[in-house]
């Protein structure tokens, strides 16, 4: 055995703690170490190189390097070590910056402890096997979850390639949110022009199969390979007979709250959700369905020149194979009603969410785009007033700790904003005020945005958050404080609109245990890293885009969405992957199948092997393995080891510090 | 007859001597023996709590620990502003073990962590509206009033979780049980600006016509309270805001109990609505006919 120990300065990052010399100097006098020095920066190219020549001209064997965390360049060596044609796992790093040098600030005391560190590492790497990563094929099929903007953006993305994909929302159309917007910040266009073609697009494209109105019931499998069943619900139309054209929904004698229009106005059991909604195919609410409940109506049926109402229709359930998962299931607004009583928890018709306003200003709205009052609805068209006074008041459910709310909507500084110039275009006389905490417009041509609303548009912003909305003489009042001015005020308008905080949507944490990814307290889904791997969910061959992940904009969700495609088509270019073989292994004479091991395993990677004699082990499957050691340590005769962290390894390690060393 | 601990505080003994008759009477009627905690002494509000914090949860720590001593489970405080320090102290001694300790080694102070605090609302609140409903005597249709909680019965939600903080509704419940005809307002937990009728009383009046005003809007011929600083503020000073204010307001001003009393049939004397500083009396000699 020849162990080579390269100890790195880091420029001064390690050295300026650490003796780096008496390190390597130490280093020397430990069994099986023929070769120690000194490097600079370990992973520049000289640096490297070093590492080459020595491996050649000594024969080393084994390598330990002490320099960064092996997060950062880990995989970097061990790429140097193969090209001197070693086994890549015939390597270890001991961390002397992160873990030593950057912590510490005396000098001698750091020392010792960087001596101990390269010790470990010694010890163990004395220890390492050979190994090889084995390798599965990839299924080269996606499954998108969610076709709001992102998954729509994400599908046409991966089914650009000509790869297939499987788009499921849970929803009777495609859209999400978006199709609810009217125009769009920071340009203003039209939100269902440019939204709308890729609707179509997605319907279209002969490379996506669309299931909406559907849900994932299960997954299974690991990256490359997974297995999702769907549910597609029973929308109680024959899908293939129907033609779309409307006319079961005209005679329909029940009403219910539209979701789409968020209660404005009602649709009946039987109902397109939008005009624009792809598939352009009714559903029928059969939570509310006289036909369903009681057996009786039928008028949509007779209606249906296709005969293609079918009652009695039921849920399906199919099951697919992807090799990756694309997750975009949005947001949902933070349900203010509930929140806050000084608000009103909703009792008055003329103080309304942000997503309501947009539905007034949308001209495929309930009031074809005319801002009216909401009060006045039920009147007669003559009688109908238009707002003079408009107030909006941001940050509710968002940045509160009262509510359980502290994170920023990141988009409501925006839109507030595009109401001010959207409000003055409809209605030129509307004095309109924006009641905010703090202006947010970091987006690229953002600040400028916000800028014209208050130059050109003459909206005027007052600085507090708003402490109570109440009717006086039917008209609204705001209470606030004017923290520029360092002043209560009052101000009396007709309508309030409040920016409702972006809450995950319902549903996202289920939806994340049945994938087996992470999520936060919020709802929403966590990246691999925040930096380096922001589309990576925290489970091999799944990713995330939108707001979904966090409260963003449609220029980020797409950015995103554009960049969870790519990591996509990166994986599934291979026919086959490379997995770690640092992973668990079991023991098959020494498992006595008690199974612990299955009931720890966060990945469902241990499954049970029958044996020939009838008896049932432990297996654990390579591709699902992360290498995380539950099983390991739960595991009572020992039977099963972890690749790389042998219980062997690892007591050598704390044998090498319990050890004093009498030199020191 | 069930026994239930008391804490009436500085006001219900002087200036709200009518809220502490009321809330008798009713806690009689509902056959609740109303037992005053002996020895007890100032909550710590106010002044205590405005020199010194820590005085002023020893204060409310002593009045504790005699409730534990006696046995009790639960204390009854119809004070809002003692409801609130006793409340705090509690919270505020089991969150810190170093204070708590200290408090019992100075004083000797044993308090049970599991004693409840109740004010009159939360207390009345807990009770089957059947049985508020089954004892009324007089019918209160034709009165009606808004409920007024100000800012300690129901807040802050830390402290205090029977009711929505911003938006309470177990007043109007309860009145609403004994028959009142309650008009729905948005004032509900506005401030009466507490002590600052002594040190700004400008302010206190503008806070108040505020009140008096959406309360006429909304219909009601009358407030009910169930806070002695409230009480004063809306009825006592009501005079003083007229003249600051050049307004006219004539609104009664009753305690809760007083309502609930009158529906169970015990006459506005017993009740002492005639201490009212504005006349109460015309208004129930016209609405109980
Ligand atoms: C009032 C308001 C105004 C806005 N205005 C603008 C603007 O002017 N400009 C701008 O850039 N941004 C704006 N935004 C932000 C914009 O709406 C979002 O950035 C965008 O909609 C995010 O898209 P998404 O696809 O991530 O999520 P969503 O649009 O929410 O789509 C998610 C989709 O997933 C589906 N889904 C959810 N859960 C599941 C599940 N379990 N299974 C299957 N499907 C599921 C949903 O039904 C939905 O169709 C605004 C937001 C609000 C609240």
């Amino acid at each position: 055995m020849k162990i080579g120990v390269f100890i790195c300065y880091c420029g001064n990052n390690i050295s300026a703690t650490v003796d780096v010399e008496q390190v390597a100097k130490f280093a020397l006098t430990l069994p099986d170490v023929v070769h120690s020095e000194t490097i600079h920066h370990v992973c520049s190219e000289p640096g490297q190189n070093t590492i080459k020549q020595a491996i050649k001209n000594k024969g080393l064997d084994r390598i330990v390097i002490g320099a960064c965390s092996p997060r950062i360049h880990e995989a970097t060596f061990q790429r140097m070590v193969s090209a001197a044609r070693l086994n890549k796992y015939m390597l270890e790093i001991a961390n002397l910056r992160e873990h030593c040098s950057w912590i510490h600030e005396d000098r001698s005391l750091a020392t010792i402890k960087a001596i101990d560190l390269v010790n470990m590492a010694v010890c163990k790497v004395s220890r390492h096997k050979v190994l090889y990563p084995s390798q599965v094929e990839i299924n080269p099929r996606t499954l998108v979850i969610g076709g709001g903007i992102a998954g729509i953006q994400a599908a046409l993305d991966v089914a650009e390639s000509g790869n297939e994909v499987v788009l499921v929302e849970r929803e009777p159309s495609i859209g999400g949110n978006m199709a609810r917007l009217d125009k769009v910040f920071p340009t203003l266009d039209c939100s269902g022009c440019i939204l709308a073609p890729k609707m179509v697009d997605v319907a279209n494209n002969k490379h996506i199969s669309l299931h909406t109105y559907s849900e994932i019931e299960k997954v299974t499998g690991f990256v490359g390979n997974f297995k999702v069943t769907i549910r597609k619900k029973a929308r109680l139309i024959d899908t293939a007979k129907c033609t779309g054209c409307g006319a079961c929904t005209l005679k329909c004698p029940i009403k219910a709250p539209s979701e789409f229009n968020l209660g404005l106005d009602s649709r009946g059991a039987i109902y397109i959700p939008f005009p624009q909604a792809v598939p352009h195919i009714p559903v029928i609410d059969k939570t509310i369905c006289p036909m369903v409940l009681k057996g009786k109506c039928g008028l949509c049926q007779k209606m249906c020149p296709t005969q293609a109402i079918d009652y009695k229709q039921e849920d399906t359930l199919i099951e697919e194979s992807f090799g990756a998962i694309i997750v975009a299931t949005g947001y949902e607004l933070v349900d203010w009603k509930k929140l806050y009583g000084e608000y009103g928890h909703g009792r008055y018709p003329n103080v309304i969410s942000s997503m309501q306003y947009e539905r007034l200003l949308s001209a495929s709205g309930p009031t074809g785009g005319h801002v009216i009052l909401p009060s006045d609805f039920k009147k007669p068209h003559a009688e109908q007033r238009e707002p003079k006074i408009i107030a909006f008041v941001a940050c509710v459910g968002s940045r509160d700790e009262k509510v359980g709310r502290p994170y920023c909507s990141g988009v409501c500084c925006m839109y507030t904003a595009k109401y001010a110039m959207l409000t003055k275009e409809h209605i030129p006389a509307a004095e309109v005020y924006i009641f905010y905490m703090d202006l947010r417009a970091a987006g690229k041509s953002y600040e400028e945005f916000v800028r014209r609303a208050q130059e050109k548009y003459g909206a005027r912003y007052i600085r507090g958050r708003v402490s109570k909305i109440y009717e006086r003489n039917g008209r609204m009042v705001i209470m606030s404080a004017d923290t520029l001015l360092g002043k209560q005020v009052q101000l009396e308008a007709d309508l309030v609109v409040l920016a409702a905080g972006v809450a995950s949507s319902s549903g996202a944490n289920q939806l994340a245990q049945k994938l087996n990814i992470s999520h936060d307290q919020y709802g929403f889904f966590i990246e691999s890293h925040p930096k380096l791997r922001p589309v990576e969910a925290s489970t091999a061959g799944i990713f995330i885009c939108g707001a979904c992940q966090g409260p963003k904009d449609i220029p980020l969700s797409v950015a995103q969405a554009s960049s969870a495609a790519a990591k996509v088509l990166g994986l599934i270019s291979h026919e086959k992957l490379e997995t770690s073989p640092l992973v668990a292994e079991v023991n098959i004479n020494r498992c006595i199948g008690c199974f612990r091991c299955l009931e720890v395993c966060p990945f469902t990677a241990i499954e049970k092997q029958e044996m020939r004699g009838g008896a049932w082990v432990a297996r654990v499957n390579p591709a699902l393995c992360q290498g995380c050691g539950l099983c390991n340590a739960t595991c009572l005769p020992g039977a099963i080891s972890l690749n790389g962290f042998t219980d062997d390894q690892i007591l050598s390690e704390v044998e090498a510090i319990c050890l004093v060393n009498p030199e020191l | 007859m069930s026994v239930q601990a008391y804490f009436p505080g500085c006001s219900l003994e002087s200036s709200s001597r009518e809220f502490d008759k009321s809330t008798h009477l009713v806690c009689k009627a509902l056959d609740i023996d109303l037992k005053e905690l002996p020895d007890w002494s100032c909550c710590g509000a106010h002044a205590a709590h405005h020199t010194r914090h820590n005085l002023s949860t020893i204060l409310s720590a002593r009045n504790l620990s005699i409730a534990t001593k006696e046995g009790y489970d639960s204390i009854m405080a119809p004070c809002p502003a003692c409801y609130n320090r006793l409340k705090s102290a509690q919270i505020e001694l089991a969150e810190c073990d170093k204070k708590q300790a200290a408090a019992r080694e100075d004083f000797n102070f044993q308090i049970n962590p599991d004693l409840r605090v109740f004010s009159i609302l939360e207390f009345l609140a807990g009770i089957d509206k059947a049985v508020l409903q089954a004892k009324v005597k007089k019918n209160l249709k034709e009165l009606k009033v808004a409920a007024y909680y100000g800012c300690l019965l129901v807040r802050p939600p830390k402290l205090v979780n029977f009711d929505d903080p911003e938006s309470p509704v177990t007043m109007d419940e309860i009145l609403t049980a004994v028959g009142a005809t309650v008009v729905p307002w948005d004032y509900k937990v506005q401030c009466c600006g507490a002590s600052l009728s002594v040190s700004d009383p400008d302010i206190q009046a503008k806070l108040c016509a505020d009140i008096l005003e959406m309360a006429k809007l909304a219909g009601a011929q009358a407030i009910v309270v169930a806070c002695p600083l409230c009480h004063a503020n809306l009825d006592l000073k009501q005079g003083q805001i007229n003249r600051r204010m050049s307004t006219h307001y004539d609104i009664p001003i009753f305690y809760l109990t007083q309502i609930i009393g009158l529906a169970w049939g015990f006459s506005p004397q017993e009740l002492e609505i005639d201490k009212h500083m504005v006349d109460s009396m015309s208004l129930l000699t016209a609405v109980l006919k």
